[in-house]
């Protein structure tokens, strides 16, 4: 590769990232016009079931996918600030409760992937957070993340956005507390129970700014590189109910009026696996046919907070009974929230 | 000749990880010898909470996320 490039930015960061933001802001402010162009110079009619797909499609895609490349590279920065061994330190000795909060909150901006889960959740342990303070950060780190956040905004707008965020923090806060109350350490696996303690010390070098640039570039690889398949399929998908499915349609099943599509929704979205860049366009396009708000955030976070793979690869250090005892709570934390958007909005 | 483990679940940045320090070490001219850890117990007994993890002859140097070319050509002409 060209290392020319490479360096440059490291050697003048301040300068790369404010020519970086500058760029950014003029291809965003061109992008909308630009697609709406395209639309229009295509020779559909607008207002036919084709024109209104191609529409969302045309108009979603590169605005979504620049705002998450924008958004994961400060992220890629920020992470670098968090590293899962500093958080825990942050984490260690802390009294319950206000441990839970902090926790929950360190799950938003530490890095994380989920095949990290069973390492990150044994050295918490091992270095003595509490197993109620642990889950609180289990259960926000997934579900509350830049790729959410960032495909809501795009497409719901600002407030869904902070909706998501406060109240997938409250969720993970309270659920990570109420198994903390349960007093559930007997149902770890007994290794796990059995690891010696760590101290949380940790090491850390500090970093340059021009490193923490490259490690925004290499998380928009990372994560940009690996997402956007499911985005470019998630607004397709959503670009056909746009333009196919009939106004109001989902509003018999999906609406405020049944009382059961909350737990319904939940239980349709526990196995599936998707991440929320494939989820969240069709679930947004489902919105503007008539489902209800609360229903169809239930549905999301249902998707992506609970997940059959990741409870498969935590009963390697959880008993059944801890498992079912995690999914039941944060089940219950979705049903409500659900609930409470339907009856408020 | 290098020692190296690499500790990670089997997900696709541990492979990355040993595709790239292959790569790297035979860039080189480095003899590596490079051992998978994919059992839980034995990449907790090194310490590390995220993987992949990489273990050059008994020592930890990284965690977490596929190593940058630099980093990697670091420990083998250490």
């Amino acid at each position: 590769m060209n290392t020319l490039s490479l360096r440059w930015p490291q050697r003048n960061p301040k300068v790369f990232l404010i020519l970086a933001i500058l760029v950014w802001w003029g291809l965003y402010e061109t992008l909308i016009p630009l697609s709406e162009a395209v639309v229009a110079a295509l020779p559909v009619e607008r207002d036919s079931h084709l024109g209104g797909a191609l529409q969302f499609f045309f108009y979603d895609t590169p605005k979504v996918l620049l705002l998450l490349t924008g958004i994961v590279f400060v992220m890629g920065m920020v992470n670098s600030y968090f590293t899962p061994e500093r958080t825990r330190a942050l984490l260690v000795g802390r009294r319950e409760g206000v441990a839970n909060v902090m926790a929950a909150s360190l799950g938003v901006v530490t890095p994380f992937c989920s095949c990290s889960a069973v390492p990150l959740f044994i050295g918490f342990l091992q270095a003595g957070v509490p197993l109620g303070v642990t889950f609180s950060f289990l259960i926000a780190a997934p579900m509350v993340n830049e790729v959410a956040l960032t495909l809501l905004f795009g497409l719901f707008g600002g407030t869904v956005a902070l909706l998501y965020l406060s109240l997938g923090l409250s969720i993970a806060i309270v659920a990570g507390w109420v198994i903390g109350r349960l007093k559930m350490e007997a149902h770890l696996e007994d290794w796990v129970r059995d690891m010696p303690r760590v101290s949380a010390q940790f090491d850390q070098g500090g970093m340059s700014l021009g490193e923490r640039i490259d490690a925004g570039f290499r998380s928009v690889r990372e994560i940009v590189g690996k997402v956007w398949p499911y985005i470019l399929a998630g607004i397709a998908i959503g670009a056909g109910i746009h333009g196919y499915v009939p106004e109001a349609f989902m509003a018999s099943i999906m609406g405020k009026d049944a009382w059961w599509a909350v737990p319904l929704a939940v239980v349709i979205g526990v196995p599936m696996y998707t991440n929320a860049a494939g989820v969240i366009p069709i679930v947004q396009a489902l919105l503007a046919k008539g489902a209800a708000l609360g229903t169809v955030l239930a549905f999301m976070m249902s998707v992506i907070a609970l997940s059959l793979p990741e409870m498969v690869i935590l009963r390697k250090v959880l008993k059944i009974r801890l498992i079912a005892t995690f999914a039941g709570v944060v089940a219950t934390g979705i049903l409500i929230v659900g609930y409470v958007f339907n009856w408020v909005l | 000749m290098k020692e190296i483990k690499v500790l990670g679940t089997g997900c696709a940045n541990c492979k990355n990880t040993i595709a790239l320090i292959e790569q790297v070490a035979q860039a080189k001219g480095v003899g590596v010898s490079i051992q998978k850890v994919e059992d839980i117990k034995d990449i907790m007994s090194h310490g590390v909470m995220s993987t992949p993890g990489v273990v050059v002859d008994g020592k930890v140097v990284h965690a977490g996320g596929v190593p940058s070319r630099d980093k990697i050509e670091h420990w083998l002409s250490q």
